[in-house]
């Protein structure tokens, strides 16, 4: 176990390098930031000040390598339009982002698995069949428009909940957080549904899937015929081999609700991770981009590797050392 | 673990607290542009200045319609030539209570070039003073090598700090340590791409604001800014999307105020290049002759475009058509300067003789994400063209990329859509920029590379004049000369639009600053 | 497939119907009308899509025909030249009925072939890394955990800035967001099924890679492949819909679905529900429909839920 993590952190430290070196790139190819942040009055003399003071008169490596030198020691660059370091803006943002795509995934499962498992369990009835038609539903509409339209109904036309923006914030053990006030609460709602919304008809899909497969194999007849009552033989059995495909998927969709937070933390004004990134994209403010991506890589890596974990413990077919890092 | 809990419980409570004392002396705006420093000299950006002009003063302010009024300086004249005196408001306190003297003003000179990492600096509007001279503590007099005409105007874009902040970085500004203003109030927080939060200083010397405490919060996307503001979670926003300005004039909930605004929308056209990369003929080849270099081929581009349809269908009549650089009213605009009337005919017959009367093929590009409606008009202009016979192809890129290959080096584009703001509210601002010839100091945004001798004749001698009517005569000339050659092919004045809830009403202005002390309770 | 069981007399799980594999095949599909239905619909719904040259009133991509004029009328209104907007017109003074139809055509051709090539690839290499282990496993799995770490609407961004607007660069953008994906499902549960006895036997029989991938491997990983490829599909055209939304997608010029829905989505509250409504609801017509064969289709070809 200890030889399969180690490799892996070796192995992640390769991928961060590819990773920046590439985002270095593809940031430079999109545009000269100078253009986007220098004020539409000023004049070459200006601009060729700017491009001076923020080092990006030298040749592409040797910018490369300046930051490369930097990011050793920890030190990922000051953003260009905020000019305060890239890592701290973007760890200053990220607790409301975390929140956010945690709060979608607690919607997704709490909801998705109970809802699945009963359209796995009676995939004839009627109220199965209503389930996976809103699944289907789920995945159908973009996400920006499912935003908008929350935002519609329940802000607008029922004034039930904010609109927009993050409520108020208290401490809990240690962490700032909203979700711990009724205000932060009532704010986080709305955009944690439409995010949660894609990955709830995902789980329902997989769960009902896993269900179904399972309920036909052997060994659920067996346990049966011991005499097992059906609520143990799902709650206990069933469920334990579902939660494999669920596992792997809840790991990995946790990466693409932070990316997709982009488009909800833009549409309800979240001041988090997505809204910064995007920000930053329209900005070209590279320092900030390269961290981001740096950032979201490196949590992305930590995830796979506890999914491999968990997978092996809840799996024993799998072993880890099988998988040779 | 219990300490948590109660932690917790306590922050319930208090959040519910806030809620219950959120009273009538509060203030929420939803503004759409992201402000991305309160540090008053780091970023030449709009929208800092905005929120800037709440908690800093400048020596001169601009009024909504963008003329002097006196600041920080009640009075100011050239004594001669090349030296302007100012004469300092007196007994003006800072946050800190220290006083304001003549020092704060050669503090901030000092500290505009230096602010560090600056992603556009402010010292293009001070570059002009080559010495200060304190002749008391409220007297002020500034050299220039050349005589300036433009430095009341520039310096009414330049926030006072305090002296003793002269060497405080940005962080100290966004922190709040250095946020010390002469201003109508005092910064409280800064959470960066979320909200700033200010209250209500007590003592400025000028009208007091109505509120005790204000939070601007940011809400770049449009629908959900409108949406904050019927849901009542925010007072005011400015910015309103044109496409909802219908909806909101009949809500009896809101009310809407409007100015014509110092931007304007135009087409530049390369008029420089011998072969330009996208004008061809219909099979796609690159014309050996650019046929935009004759002024007959871009006054018939100009004739084919139907602005009125533009204004009304696209931007919802919350534009004004253009025939100038600048709206009747602000200085040096030649009311001459009419919007070319829409006459597909008269086109047809300008390009017949100019050797084109089969017309050719142009691509137009745009941003789509910068200015209102920006790819939506250069979608309508695409077929009117057409119409004419220039087969127009419709490019819409979004900001970043648009704004790096439309300029220097590049100049990748044949004829494009942009937008410009006169932050100073004058038309030397457009014509040194937009349309003289590039070089040193010159042209810098003239994507198009547009050149004509007599125009950048003209301007130097505007800027080298310091009486205000023969400047504003020069100024109009020159604008008269630029658009009787199609320097630039002009569509609409925006209109900026702001909305607030009953009961409230904003003054609206023509430089797009979203200021709180101008909300006030409708009487 | 059937003969080799027999020969060698070993219980292998076959993949497909052992008699008359197609009759079967359709039989046990129209086991639901509900599918059935729903295939007849993307049946018409692909046939309108490919023929929308020729069915549709208008060319909604000519701008020659175009005029703002005409611009947001409603369902049913006429043209200035006497022409009927049925479902309305939109900023440009698009026939929406037209922009529909050829919108259709570019949402299922970006949604489908990306899809297909992201399946291709991403099973092969999944199926690959699962089969050989080893240093090959842990090549391609890193390049997948590469890929999966960049955020799908991040790579799309900074790949279409690179490349610039059109049909074919989305396509690219979408494939490589998605193939990474299906390898990693593909691997997991291939992973699972080598270790079964069957796999084992086959190995002990010294059948070659190749068949014991494509003939054992392959055909049990089906199953989460259609689950996740149905999704896809359907993800595909939303992420297509949301770059347009970002501003970075198609041309719009030749709007798809998803870019008309989010150029008409600001209409919405002014009332003007047309121009975003009904080429959502095309959408979710479109999207249904292909979930619901692919659901069928997926109990269908799952050799486990057969009594």
């Amino acid at each position: 176990m200890t030889v399969f993590i180690i490799r892996r952190v070796m192995q992640s430290i390769l991928v961060l390098f590819v990773m920046s070196l590439l985002v270095f790139v593809g940031v430079y190819a999109i545009g000269n930031p100078v253009e986007i942040f220098v004020a539409a009055d000023a004049d070459q003399a200006e601009r060729a000040r700017v491009i001076a003071a923020l080092g990006l008169d030298k040749p592409l490596w040797e910018q490369y390598l300046l930051f490369i030198r930097n990011a050793v020691m920890g030190d990922l660059g000051k953003s260009f339009v905020f000019n305060q370091p890239a890592l701290g803006l973007i760890l200053q943002r990220m607790p409301a982002t975390l929140e956010l795509a945690f709060t979608a995934m607690v919607i997704a499962l709490a909801l998705g698995i109970p809802l699945g498992m009963y359209a796995g369990f009676r995939p004839q009835s009627r109220i199965a069949k209503a389930i996976m038609a809103g699944s289907i539903l789920g995945f159908s509409l973009p996400t920006f428009w499912v935003g908008l339209m929350l935002i519609m109904v329940f802000a607008v036309e029922l004034g039930w909940l904010p609109s927009t923006g993050r409520g108020a914030t208290a401490e809990v053990f240690g962490i700032e957080t909203s979700l711990a006030t009724w205000d932060g609460l009532s704010h986080v709602l709305l955009p944690a549904l439409n995010l949660a919304l894609f990955k709830l008809s995902l789980v329902i899909r997989l769960t009902r899937a896993g269900m179904r497969e399972n309920m036909l194999m052997d060994y659920v007849k067996f346990a049966r015929a011991k005499g097992l009552t059906m609520r143990r033989v799902v709650f206990v059995h069933v469920l334990k081999n579902i939660m494999i495909p669920i596992v792997t998927v809840v790991g990995l969709e946790l990466g693409s609700v932070i990316a997709f937070a982009v488009v909800t933390e833009t549409v309800f004004a979240w001041p988090g991770m997505g809204k910064l990134i995007i920000d930053s994209i329209n900005n070209l403010d590279r320092p900030v981009i390269v961290a981001y991506m740096l950032i979201t890589v490196t949590m992305f890596i930590v995830i796979n590797l506890v999914v491999d974990v968990l997978y092996s413990v809840l799996d024993p077919r799998v072993r880890l050392a099988d998988m040779k890092g | 673990m219990a300490k948590g809990w109660l932690k917790a419980a306590l922050g319930i409570f208090f959040a519910g607290a806030v809620c219950l004392s959120a009273a009538a002396q509060d203030l929420t705006v939803g503004l759409g542009a992201n402000v991305t420093s309160i540090d008053p000299h780091f970023h030449n950006l709009s929208p800092n200045s905005s929120v800037a002009a709440h908690i800093f003063d400048r020596l001169i302010h601009q009024d909504e319609k963008q003329r002097l009024v006196p600041g920080l300086a009640t009075e100011w004249k050239a004594i001669d030539a090349t030296t302007w005196e100012f004469k300092l408001r007196q007994g003006v306190k800072f946050h800190d209570g220290s006083e304001f003297t003549a020092e704060d003003v050669v503090a901030t000179l000092k500290r505009v070039p230096w602010v560090p990492n600056s992603p556009s600096s402010f010292s293009i509007y001070t570059r002009a003073i080559t010495e200060t001279i304190v002749v008391d503590p409220h007297t002020i007099r500034f050299k220039t090598k050349e005589p300036y005409p433009l430095l009341p105007v520039d310096l009414s874009t330049i926030n006072i700090v305090s002296r003793k902040h002269e060497q405080s970085p940005t962080g100290d500004f966004n922190g709040g340590k250095a946020a010390i203003g002469t201003g109508p109030f005092r910064f409280v927080e800064y959470v960066p791409g979320d909200r700033i939060v200010l209250t209500r200083n007590n003592d400025y010397w000028g009208d007091k604001p109505h509120w005790q405490k204000v939070t601007l919060k940011l809400i770049t996307n449009g629908a959900a800014r409108v949406n904050a503001l019927l849901a009542g979670d925010v007072q005011i926003i400015d910015q309103v999307p044109t496409v909802d300005i219908a909806k909101l004039k009949t809500n009896a909930d809101i009310n809407l105020s409007r100015i014509v605004s110092n931007r304007l929308i135009y087409l530049h056209v390369d008029s420089f290049r011998d072969q330009s990369p996208f004008v061809t003929d219909k099979a796609g080849a690159v014309l050996p002759n650019n046929p935009l270099k004759d002024r007959r081929v871009r006054l018939a581009i100009s004739k084919a475009i139907n602005r009125q349809a533009i204004v009304e269908r696209i931007m919802d009549g919350e534009a004004i058509p253009a025939g100038g650089l600048l709206p009747e009213g602000f200085f040096g605009a030649s009311p001459k300067l009419k919007a070319e009337p829409f006459d597909p005919e008269g086109a047809k017959k300008l390009l017949t003789e100019a050797g084109y009367p089969n017309g050719f093929g142009l691509t137009l590009h745009g941003p789509n994400d910068r200015y209102p409606n920006d790819e939506k008009i250069i979608q309508a202009i695409g077929p009117m063209l057409s119409r004419v016979g220039i087969d127009t192809k419709v490019v819409s890129l979004p900001w970043a990329t648009f704004a790096s290959q439309s300029s220097a080096p590049t100049y990748a584009f044949s004829l494009m859509l942009v937008g410009w703001g006169s932050g100073t509210g004058e038309v030397s601002s457009p014509l040194r920029s937009l349309i003289a010839t590039v070089g040193p100091g010159r042209g810098a945004s003239n994507r198009g590379r547009y050149s004509n001798p007599k125009v950048d004749s003209l301007l130097q001698e505007a800027l080298n004049t310091v009486d205000d009517e023969k400047r504003e005569k020069l100024l109009q000339e020159a604008s008269e000369v630029a658009m009787a050659d199609q320097a630039i092919i002009p569509l609409h004045y925006q209109v900026n639009v702001w909305a607030t809830r009953k009961g409230l009403s904003y003054t609206p202005r023509a430089d797009e600053y979203t200021l709180a002390h101008f909300v006030r309770p409708a009487s | 497939m059937a003969t080799v069981i027999e020969r060698d007399g070993i219980e292998v799980v076959p993949a497909a119907p052992a008699e008359a594999p197609f009759r079967r095949f359709v039989a046990e599909f129209a086991e639901s009308r509900l599918a059935v239905v729903a295939l007849v619909v993307l049946a018409m719904i692909i046939v309108a899509a490919l023929a929308a040259p020729l069915i549709s009133p208008q060319d909604p991509y000519d701008l020659n025909q175009l005029d703002i004029l005409d611009g947001r009328l409603p369902p049913g209104a006429e043209s200035a030249a006497g022409f009927t907007f049925w479902l309305g017109s939109d900023d440009q003074g698009r026939d929406m009925l037209s922009a529909i139809l050829y919108g259709l055509r570019i949402s299922l051709g970006v949604g489908v072939m990306s899809a297909v090539i992201a399946v291709l690839i991403g099973t092969a290499a999944g199926l690959a890394a699962a089969y050989f282990g080893g240093r090959i496993d842990t090549l391609i799995m890193r390049i997948v955990d590469i890929q999966l770490s960049f955020p799908a609407i991040l790579v799309a961004l900074i790949l279409l800035a690179v490349l610039g607007q059109g049909t074919g660069k989305i396509i690219v953008a979408l494939v490589t967001v998605q193939w990474a994906y299906y390898a990693r499902t593909v691997r997991g549960t291939a992973l699972v099924e080598r270790g079964k006895e069957y796999v084992e036997a086959a190995r002990c029989l010294a059948l070659g890679h190749g068949r014991i991938l494509f003939r054992h491997l392959l055909p049990n990983c089906l199953p989460p492949l259609i689950v996740v490829a149905t999704v896809q599909v359907a993800h595909a055209i939303a992420l297509e819909a949301t770059l347009s939304f970002l501003g970075i997608g198609l041309p719009i010029t030749e709007p798809s679905l998803g870019l008309l829905i989010a150029n008409g989505y600001e209409y919405m509250m002014s009332g003007k529900y047309w121009i975003s409504f009904f080429p959502g609801v095309a959408l979710l017509i479109t999207i249904v429909s292909i979930n619901l064969v692919g659901d069928q289709l997926r109990d269908v070809l799952n050799p486990r839920l057969r009594k």
